[in-house]
Order: structure tokens, then C-alpha cells, then sequence
């Protein structure tokens, strides 16, 4: 095996671990929060502060971490996983 | 409170003329850009990151997302926001597992990456069984949707709607391609958030520009309980197994899938995704403020009379709030956003039937380009024709379910064979054939058992199967049986070419050979 086709793998390897850790994360948040509406309902209704009930914190906090995981992710590909590929674009290597 | 909904309101008829008009122009623009195959599915690989961000929340966001929750928060309050925040998290997903490896690996279909070291015959029938399947529940959900709520909006007659529907998009399909297509769906897109967020800006005026005094408003008016989850989610398993439609689904929707060939490259992929969830999630966001200024400004009997279902939350609000010219031009966004989808469902049709069926399947991956530029507009053609058919056919039917059964088969024949595909060495022929199809086959009997057809739509007591949707049995069930078909029957090509397909993934499709 070739040291371009080693670095390959470990690149794959990389990304999957990353993409498998996020896709977690994103599933524990969204079914914890599932699960919170089925079994915790009066606690969800209590309200923090007048207005804001702990349903809807919980439910915005849900759509935000969307965002962050999917920033998480950015980053990584931007800075690493971009010049990896590159490295391994260029010819004769 | 009166209501000049279901008249042909002059500045409704403005603003929707006004929409065809300028979406038509930009159809006769992509017309003489659309010279090639190409350029029909993909629109010549040219859409920019924000241009096709703007575009798949286009896609994504159907007039049920915005008239059906805002009119569910309305009415029940907060459980209606648990299908926002179930939309949105289907797309990090999508970014994670999906995006790039497809832009990387596929030209026009889905089908494409599965079928790449495979066998092409038998995965791309199974393919487009599941692609056929999801694209046409989806679409008779939307046109049954298109017919009432245009004949509720304007005032004109189911069957016209439809027609109206029907031959608008096929206008946009047939001579623009997937560059109209594109185009229509960010107009469609910045109208719709730049609306919400009018409609929003307008109610919050009311609440000292506070979205907490309006839900204290609302908790003071109704009761506490409204700011809280009601008995929509009863049954644990039924919410799991409802998530894991919605999370798995959106990476299994041909249409969204689609979009990302019209980008150069799977950094661009990447882009349009981070795009996409951000405007997508705020447009959630605003259905927070815009359910609850229904439920507060309009109340919740004032939308149960003129529909039932509280679909007609959102455009009460907007005469509420801003008048009968805002009414209009709330009415024509959700009358664009309807054209928008159908339009891309019907692409991605098309090209299952044209590109995966007829060149892979009977031409033998064979057919000259002037052929298959012919056969996929002829496809076109038939969706369109079919998906007025089926508009009117389901006329009066109870078809609320058909898109929680789109994304189920989208979670469990789609998106399994597709993740098993781009990541595990040892998938074959027959387990893709065996996941798409017993995903495709185990969600719709699941769903016929279910309470959803068996006690909503025939009016039984009870029902066989306990949970209204399949994905929980359904979804691990497509990934085990890919598995382990898979396992009992090893392919020596498909295993040799997987390094070529991760070369491929990674390094983009010049690097696929070696």
C-alpha cells in the first residue's frame, strides 16, 4: 500500500469517526428532548422566566445546537479535511 | 371577525401574476441555457453555495411547513413547534454523512451512488421504486394540499388549482430544467422568509417587540398548559420512532438529494448545507412567534371556522395584522411555495424515470445524449400529468399522512442503501436490492397497519401495528437486511472497487480511477 492510499485511509477514517460523533450528538439532543416532551411534560411547562416556558428554551436550544454541530464540522473540513485533500490532489506524490 | 379570505382579493391576483410573470421570464432565460442532459438535471453544475442553500430551504420548506405548523402552534400551542425543530434536524445529517460523498460519487440521482460499484440493472430498479414511491406521496400530499388551499385563498375551484398547479410547473420543468427549477426555488424562498419575517416584525410590533410578552399573552389568554407539550406526543415510542423518520428521511429525499449536483464541487456541497439549516432554522424560529401571534391576535376559534385543520392561521394573521394587500402577498408566497416543491418533486421524478430506469436500465446505460435529453422531458410530461391525476383523485381525502409516509420511505429504502454504499466495503448488489426494497415494501404495510390509515383514515377502533409511523421497525430493519444480504452474498467487484469509490468520495471525480 502506497503511502498516498495510507493517508487516504486515514483521512476517511477521520471524517467517519467525526461524522459518526455528530450525527450522535445531534441524535442525543433531539431524542432526549423527544423524550422529555413525552415523559417530563409539567416540568417543560414551568416557565424560566414570564413567557419563556422551559419547552420552548429546550426547543430553540435544540435548533441552535443544529447550527453548532454543523459549525463544529465546518471548521474541521475547512482547516484539515480540505488540506488533506488537497496534499493528496496533487500528482506524482 | 370577517375576513375577505376566499375572494379573488385584488392584491392577491397582483402579487401571484406578479410571481408567475417573473418565474415565467426566468424559465425563457434557463430555456436557452438548458442545450444538454446536463444541463437539465444539474443546471450545469454552476449554482453557487448561497444560491443553492436558498434553493434546498426553497425545496425543503413546503406550504405545510409554514401554513400547517404555524396553524397547529395556533391551535395547540407548543406541540405544533416539535415538527419545526423534527424539519431541522434532519439537515446536519445530511451534511455529515451525505452531502459530499454524493456531489462526489453521483451525476444526476441518488441511484447513481449506490449503483457505482455495483450492478446497475437490479439496484437502479429498486432505487427507483423508492424514489418513485417517496416522490409521489409527497406530491399527492401537496397537490390535495395545492387544491384547498387555493380554492380557500382565492376562491376558485379545486380542480382549476390543480390544473393551474400542474401546468405552471411543468412550464418551469419542461424548458427550464434544473435551472429554472433552481431559480424559481430561491425566489420562492426569499419571498417566504423575507414574508415570515414581515409577518413576524408586524405581530412583535404588538408585544414591545418581545417574543416573551407574547407568549406570556398567550399563557394569560389560554392557560400556562399552551406554553408546554399537550397530548400530541403521548406515547414515547411514537415520538422516537416519528424523529428517526424526520432525522433520516430529509438524507433520503431524491429531490433535496438532487440538489446537490448543481454545485461544482463537494466544498460548495458543504456550503449550501450550512446555508440551507440556517435559513431553514430561522424560518423555524419565526414559526414560533407567528403560531403564537395567531393563536393571540386572531384566536384560536376565529381559524378553526374558516378550516378546520388551522391551515389558515397564517394568512388570518397577515389580514390581522397588515391588512387585505399583506393577505394577498401571504397568499401568493404560499401559492409559490407550492408550485416551488411540486416542481422539484417532479424533477426528481423525471430523472428516476429517464435517467435510472430508461438509459440505465433498458438502454443499457447506452442511450446518445439527443435521446436522453428527449426521454427526460417526456418523463417530466408524465409526472406533471400524473401529479394533476393524482391531485384530483385524492380530492377530499384525508392525506395529512402522506408526507410523515414520503419521509419514512425516504429514512428506510433510501437513505440505509445510501450510507451502506459510500461507507461499508462490504455492501452488494443484492443487499442494496434487499434494503431499498424491503425499506420501500415494510414502511408502506407498517403505515397501512398503523392507527394513521387504520383508525384516522378508515374509522377502525384499533389498529394491528401500534405506532403510527414505521421508522422505528422500519429504518434498523432496511440497514439489517442490507447487512446481512450483504454478508451472505460477498461480491469480489463490488469489494475491489470500494477503494476506487473512497478515492472518489474524498478526493473528488477526477481521482476515481488509478
Amino acid at each position: 500500500m502506497s503511502d498516498k492510499q495510507r493517508a487516504l485511509e486515514a483521512l476517511a477514517r477521520a471524517q467517519w469517526r467525526l461524522a459518526l460523533a455528530l450525527t450522535g450528538a445531534m441524535m442525543a439532543i433531539f431524542f432526549g428532548f423527544t423524550l422529555l416532551v413525552a415523559w417530563a411534560k409539567p416540568l417543560l411547562t414551568t416557565q424560566v422566566v414570564r413567557g419563556l416556558s422551559l419547552g420552548i428554551l429546550l426547543g430553540a436550544i435544540v435548533i441552535v445546537s443544529a447550527w453548532v454541530l454543523i459549525w463544529v464540522y465546518v471548521r474541521w473540513a475547512n482547516r484539515h479535511y480540505d488540506r488533506t485533500v488537497a496534499s493528496l490532489q496533487e500528482p506524482g506524490r | 371577525m370577517t375576513t375577505s379570505l376566499g375572494h379573488s382579493h385584488p392584491a392577491a391576483i397582483f402579487w401571484f401574476f406578479l410571481f408567475v410573470a417573473v418565474t415565467l421570464g426566468i424559465t425563457f432565460w434557463a430555456a436557452r441555457r438548458t442545450r444538454s442532459t446536463e444541463h437539465f438535471y444539474t443546471a450545469g453544475r454552476s449554482v453557487t453555495g448561497l444560491q443553492n442553500g436558498l434553493a434546498l430551504a426553497g425545496d425543503y420548506m413546503s406550504a405545510a411547513s409554514f401554513l400547517g405548523i404555524a396553524g397547529l402552534v395556533s391551535l395547540s400551542g407548543f406541540d405544533g413547534l416539535i415538527y419545526s425543530i423534527g424539519f431541522l434536524v434532519g439537515w446536519p445529517v445530511v451534511m455529515f454523512l451525505i452531502a459530499e460523498p454524493l456531489r462526489n460519487l453521483g451525476r444526476y440521482t441518488f441511484a447513481d451512488v449506490v449503483a457505482y460499484r455495483l450492478r446497475q440493472v437490479p439496484v437502479r430498479i429498486a432505487a427507483a421504486i423508492g424514489t418513485l414511491a417517496v416522490v409521489t406521496f409527497y406530491l399527492i400530499a401537496q397537490m390535495v394540499g395545492a387544491g384547498n388551499l387555493i380554492k380557500l385563498l382565492f376562491g376558485i375551484p379545486y380542480e382549476t388549482a390543480i390544473v393551474i398547479v400542474g401546468i405552471v410547473m411543468m412550464a418551469y420543468v419542461l424548458f427550464g430544467g434544473m435551472l429554472a427549477t433552481t431559480w424559481v426555488q430561491i425566489v420562492k424562498a426569499a419571498l417566504l422568509i423575507s414574508g415570515a419575517f414581515v409577518l413576524a416584525g408586524l405581530v412583535l410590533a404588538r408585544f414591545g417587540g418581545n417574543p416573551l410578552a407574547l407568549f406570556a399573552a398567550a399563557s394569560d389568554r389560554f392557560g400556562a398548559q399552551v406554553l408546554g407539550p399537550g397530548q400530541l406526543v403521548a406515547d414515547p415510542l411514537d415520538a422516537l420512532s416519528l424523529g428517526l423518520a424526520l432525522m433520516f428521511g430529509t438524507a433520503g429525499l431524491p429531490h433535496i438529494l438532487m440538489r446537490f449536483y448543481t454545485v461544482p464541487d463537494a466544498r460548495t456541497a458543504r456550503t449550501s448545507v450550512t446555508y440551507a439549516t440556517a435559513f431553514i432554522g430561522v424560518f423555524y424560529l419565526l414559526t414560533f412567534i407567528l403560531g403564537f401571534g395567531a393563536m393571540v391576535i386572531v384566536g384560536p376559534d376565529a381559524i378553526k371556522a374558516i378550516d378546520k385543520g388551522g391551515n389558515m392561521a397564517a394568512p388570518l394573521l397577515a389580514e390581522a395584522v397588515g391588512g387585505t394587500g399583506f393577505l394577498g402577498f401571504i397568499a401568493a408566497v404560499a401559492f409559490a411555495t407550492i408550485l416551488a416543491v411540486v416542481a422539484g418533486l417532479t424533477l426528481s421524478g423525471a430523472a428516476a424515470l429517464s435517467h435510472d430506469v430508461w438509459v440505465n436500465v433498458v438502454r443499457g446505460g447506452q442511450a446518445p445524449e439527443r435521446e436522453q435529453f428527449v426521454v427526460a422531458r417526456v418523463a417530466t410530461l408524465l409526472g406533471g400529468v400524473a401529479s394533476v391525476a393524482l391531485g384530483i383523485v385524492f380530492k377530499g381525502e384525508n392525506v395529512a399522512y402522506m408526507v410523515g409516509l414520503a419521509f419514512a420511505i425516504a429514512a428506510s429504502a433510501n437513505f440505509p442503501a445510501l450510507l451502506l454504499s459510500i461507507f461499508w466495503r462490504r455492501f452488494t448488489t443484492r443487499g442494496a436490492q434487499a434494503s431499498m426494497i424491503v425499506g420501500t415494501f415494510s414502511a408502506l404495510l407498517l403505515i397501512f397497519l398503523s392507527p394513521t390509515i387504520q383508525v384516522s383514515v378508515l374509522g377502525r377502533a384499533s389498529a394491528p401495528f401500534p405506532l403510527k409511523n414505521p421508522g422505528l421497525v422500519t429504518i434498523p430493519l432496511s440497514f439489517l437486511v442490507g447487512m446481512l444480504v450483504s454478508l451472505l452474498t460477498p461480491e469480489r467487484e463490488a469489494s475491489e472497487r470500494f477503494a476506487e469509490v473512497q478515492r472518489r468520495v474524498h478526493l473528488g471525480p477526477e481521482a476515481g480511477a488509478e
